[in-house]
Parts: C-alpha cells; structure tokens; sequence
C-alpha cells in the first residue's frame, strides 16, 4: 500500500469511501509518523489512544451508513480550542494541569463530523508570537530546514509543521494578526482565516477577541475547503458569530476566475522586503492573468498604520481577557503574603515574557488618562483601514499580495527588539483589523528551497471567491515540493 | 503623547497588571515599552476628523436571547480544576483582614 500520510485530506476521504482503506490504517499511519517526528516538537499533548478507538468508532460508523464531512480522518487540534478531557494548555504554564470539562464549538462540530482527534498542538504562548519560540512547552521545529533549524512561523507553528510533516492531514489554527496565513507560508501550506464571524470563538482561548478567528491549515485548498466547511457554523454561544449558511466551498474550488477582478495593492511593496518575494507577487500576478483575471492596481492609503493599531487593540483586548488568570478557578497558583501578592506572583510564574509584555502594553493603553489618545485612536485608524478595503471593491473583487515578508528563518535568532519581531504580520494583519478573510497558498521556492506564500484577501462573507483565486493560484504555481524527512 | 514611560510608570503599570515585576528589571522594562510605544505613535498622523470607531468587523445587529436559564447545574465541574476547593467551595486566600 501506498504511504497514507502522503495523501491528501480529499483523497484520505475518497479512499475510505471507497473501502480502499479504513480509518483505523489511516490513523495507525499518522500516528506512527507523529511518533517519528517528536523532533519538530509540534504536539504538547498526543491522544493516540482516544484516536485510535475513535478510528474504529468511525469505521463502525461508517458501515453502518453514517459518513461525516471529515469522517475517520486523522486531524491535529491546535491547544488553544478547549476539549473536553484532554489537557488545553495555550502554551502557558498558567493554565496547569487545566482539563476542560467542555468542547469549543469548532472542535465540537469537526468531531459531530467524524474527526479522529490525534493530539493538541504546539503554538505561541496564548498565540502572542510569529515564530512559536514563546511557547512554554518548547519551540516547534518547521519541516523545512536548511544548515539549521527554522522557525514554522506563528502562533499556528505546530499545526503548520504537522500538516507540512504529513503527521496530520489537516489541522485546526487560530488567526489573530497572521497566526494561520504566515506559519501556512513559511510551511508550504494552505491556510485560511475566514471572515471573522464565520467560526465561533465559544470554547477557544481568547487573545483579542475582536480578532480572533478560527481557521483551518492544509495541505491543498481543496482540504482546507473541506475542513472550514466543518469549522464554521452559527453559534448562539458566541455573540459575534454570524447566522449565515455555510456554503460548500469545495465548490468554489472549480469556479473559474475568468473576468475576476484582481487587485493589487501598491503600498505592498515594502523597503527591505527579499526581492524574490517581489518576483514571486509578479508571477502571481502573471498567473491570473493567465487565468482570465482582469488585474486592477489598486490603493490601501493606510497600510502603513495597521500594526501599530494592532498593537494597541490586540493587547487592549489580550490584558482585559488574561485578567481570569488570576489563579483562583483554575491553572496554577503561586501562593503569596496576601491575596493580591498570590495573584501578582501566580500571573509572574505563570505568563512568559511577551505575554507580559502585552499585557502591561495594554494596561497602559487602557489607563485612566490614555484611552482616548490610544484605544479610541486605535479603533478610528482601524475604521479608515476598513474604508481602503471599501474603496478598493469599487474597483475589484479580491486582491492579491505576499503572505509574509520573508522565508523561515532560524530558531533562537535573537530579536532583541519586539517592533521587528512584529514587522512579520505586516501583510496579514490588515484582514483581521478589518475581519476580512484571506488565505496563503504556497507558490514557490526562494533560493535556499524554503516555502514561500502569496495571499488572497476577498470581500467579507465571500470566502467563495477566496477559494476561487486560491486554486487558480495553486493549479499555476503548482507547488508540488515537500520537505526532505530528516526527522526520522 | 510623546510622554516616555519611566521606570515608576512601569511599577504602576505591573501593579495594575497584577503582576510581580522585580526592581531591577524595571528599567529595562520601561527601555522596551518605550520602544514599543514609540512605534505606535504614528498613529497620531492619521486624519480621524468625524471618523467612528469601529466597533464590529461584520455590521450585525447585536443578538437578543430569552431570558432563561440555558445551562446549569455544574457545580463539580466548575470546581474541578480549581487549585484548591473544599466542600463545593473554592478555598481562596484571605482578602478582608
């Protein structure tokens, strides 16, 4: 038989359909090559067991005439979604031994859909990071390497390292600032964050919760198709989550994108970006056309403001969502003189640097005396950045730019000054202030071999163009490398 | 806004913040918030003249529910991962001397 972890999710499903092998083979496969890689430190907690009764559970299932949307396939959840009697971590120290008593909604509707749960995974410190270097549990290695190890991007890095490893055959992230789209590029794989809305937060640790979005990571657009499909949903759990039906984006997947507008925005081309990402946004941008898109250069004016408003709202939101961890209820406690000595000592203990980092950003913004001239400000900038968007579906119908502004780079590399550890969320960041979906497809190699990305941003609510242009992008680019296993 | 944070800011910052921060890294705490801070005083240049904050990323009106009890009942489930509990309570330390 053929190896089963170098399939892909859609041809994992066709082939269980067509009896050619059973969840519980697919599933022995994956976590025989999860052991394999325990080098990429891409899991914090492994359910094999669960897993495997879960295969046979789905292949009785599935005999008996019950086939889900992702039934008996071998998945990896990032350790940010609560599930129920397993360990969820955020990558902190402060949450202990927490084992949730409960289910996120997103995990909650891929297992009503016959997900065979392999294991949680590793990421950034309650996703604040682009390398995952602040996880408490250990950086996570990227498939990919070159002379030494490289980061897989952040906060998502260990769902992207263990779909680009073939450990997992899709996996669920979360998108902040870029937390999906950026490790997806610096992996070779598809990733996307939807329309904020779209998933719901209910059961997910939250960061910024006017960002956060939950988002599949994948091999093919096609799966990633596939597994939002499952993700998303109406959630009366969540406030913000929006009551619209789920189409089937697997569908979008074969619309043409002839007469599609294609916009191209200009202030995307940044000092210091690598050329080659230049040169591979240029093919892009050739491909396309190609494919029948009409290519409209276009504006965003307020670009240039997007992470600086991030950094404002996104530890505004992340200082008054970590106040729970007050080690009261739950996690750890770090027992002090009195109580507020207990609390300032267990929130030391428990949160890393960067997270603490944040936190007091935010505490600041937020201060008597300061919200106006920050948070408000903050919220009016995000307002404009909305408005470029506005203005530019006048003239297009998505647009298309680089994921990142650079390949991986190596793990430990000392960034000593926190602005330019942020600069990677540079071309991601503006959907989430906007809450707009936008996907990563892998799209070429730089000179070292390393992955490189290209995004599309689409309209909101329209994650069926999204998918459109994505898989014109993919069939072009036909991205077929995969990283040498140097891990076994 | 161009005010910089010292490192007494920062004490009160880490006390709002509840959270333990050692004097001599206060400084260096203050040096990197600066940083930071200044880097987001850009922001200041956009024009905001009669702009509104933005308040939802997707226009929806905010969702009303009935007002009854949905979910309940799950007094050793909410204790169960407490750090330290006692006859259904949770045991926290003392805060009224």
């Amino acid at each position: 038989m053929t190896d089963l972890t170098n399939l892909t999710l859609s041809a994992a499903l066709d082939g269980m359909a067509a009896g050619d092998f059973s969840s519980e083979e697919l599933t022995k496969a994956h976590i025989d090559a999860c052991m394999d890689a325990a080098d990429l430190n891409a899991f914090i907690t492994t359910t094999f067991e669960h897993a495997m009764d879960g295969a046979k559970a789905s292949d009785a299932r599935r005999k008996s005439g019950t086939v889900g949307k992702l039934e008996g396939a071998p998945l990896g959840v990032k350790d940010l979604f609560c599930t129920e009697g397993v360990k969820t971590t955020a990558a902190s120290k402060i949450l202990g031994e927490f084992t949730p008593t409960y289910e996120s909604s997103v995990t909650a509707n891929m297992k009503a859909d016959g997900m065979v749960m392999l294991g949680k995974l590793n990421l950034d410190e309650f996703a604040m990071g682009s390398a995952n270097e602040t996880s408490a549990f250990g950086p996570v290695i990227n498939p990919w390497r070159k002379d030494e190890d490289l980061v897989p991007g952040g906060s998502s890095g260990g769902s992207a390292a263990a779909v680009a490893a073939g450990i997992c055959l899709g996996a669920t992230a979360t998108d902040t600032g870029g937390s999906i789209r950026q490790p997806a590029s610096f992996t070779g794989t598809v990733g996307i964050k939807p329309t904020y809305g779209r998933c719901s937060r209910w059961g997910t640790v939250a960061f910024a919760s006017s960002l956060d979005q939950a988002g599949p990571i994948a091999k093919t657009v096609k799966d990633s198709a596939i597994l939002l499909g499952s993700m998303a949903g109406y959630d009366p759990k969540d406030s913000t989550s929006i009551d619209a039906p789920v189409p089937d984006w697997t569908k979008s997947c074969e619309r043409s994108v002839k007469g599609l507008r294609i916009g191209i925005p200009k202030e995307y081309s940044i000092d210091g970006m690598p050329p080659e990402i230049q040169t591979l946004w240029d093919e892009g941008i050739a491909w396309m056309k190609d494919a029948g898109a009409e290519i409209v250069p276009i504006t965003l004016p307020h670009t240039k403001y997007a992470l600086p408003a991030y950094y404002i709202v996104a530890p505004a939101e992340a200082s008054s969502n970590l106040a729970r961890y007050d080690g009261m209820r739950y996690g750890t406690r770090v027992d002090g003189a009195d109580l507020n000595d207990t609390y300032e000592k267990t929130r030391a203990a428990g949160f890393g640097a960067e997270v603490q980092r944040r936190i007091m950003i935010g505490t600041y913004v937020l201060s008597a005396g300061y919200y106006d001239a920050y948070y408000l400000q903050a919220q009016k900038v995000r307002t404009r950045i909305v408005q470029d968007f506005e203005n530019a579906w006048e003239s297009c119908d998505a647009i298309l730019t680089p994921t990142a502004p650079s390949a991986p780079f190596a793990v430990g590399r000392k960034v000593t000054d926190p602005v330019q550890m942020y600069l990677n969320d540079i071309f991601t960041v503006t959907t989430n202030l906007a809450g707009l979906p936008g996907i990563s497809v892998p799209a070429g190699l730089d000179k070292d071999g390393l992955p490189l990305g290209l995004q599309i941003i689409g309209k909101a609510m329209d994650e069926d163009t999204v998918f459109a242009a994505a898989s014109a992008l993919e069939k072009a680019a036909g991205f077929t490398a995969r990283p040498e296993k140097w891990w076994t | 806004m161009s005010e910089t944070v010292s490192a007494k800011d920062v004490k009160k910052i880490a006390r709002l913040s509840r959270l333990h921060v050692e004097e001599e890294r206060l400084q260096p705490l203050a040096d990197e918030l600066n940083g930071i801070l200044g880097w987001i005083e850009q922001l200041q240049e956009v024009d905001v003249e009669g702009v509104a904050p933005m308040t939802s990323a997707v226009a929806m009106p905010a969702p009303m529910r009935a007002d009854k009890v949905s979910d309940g009942g799950k007094r050793d489930d909410v204790l169960k991962n407490a750090p330290k509990s006692e006859d259904g309570f949770f045991v926290v330390p003392r805060s009224v001397e």
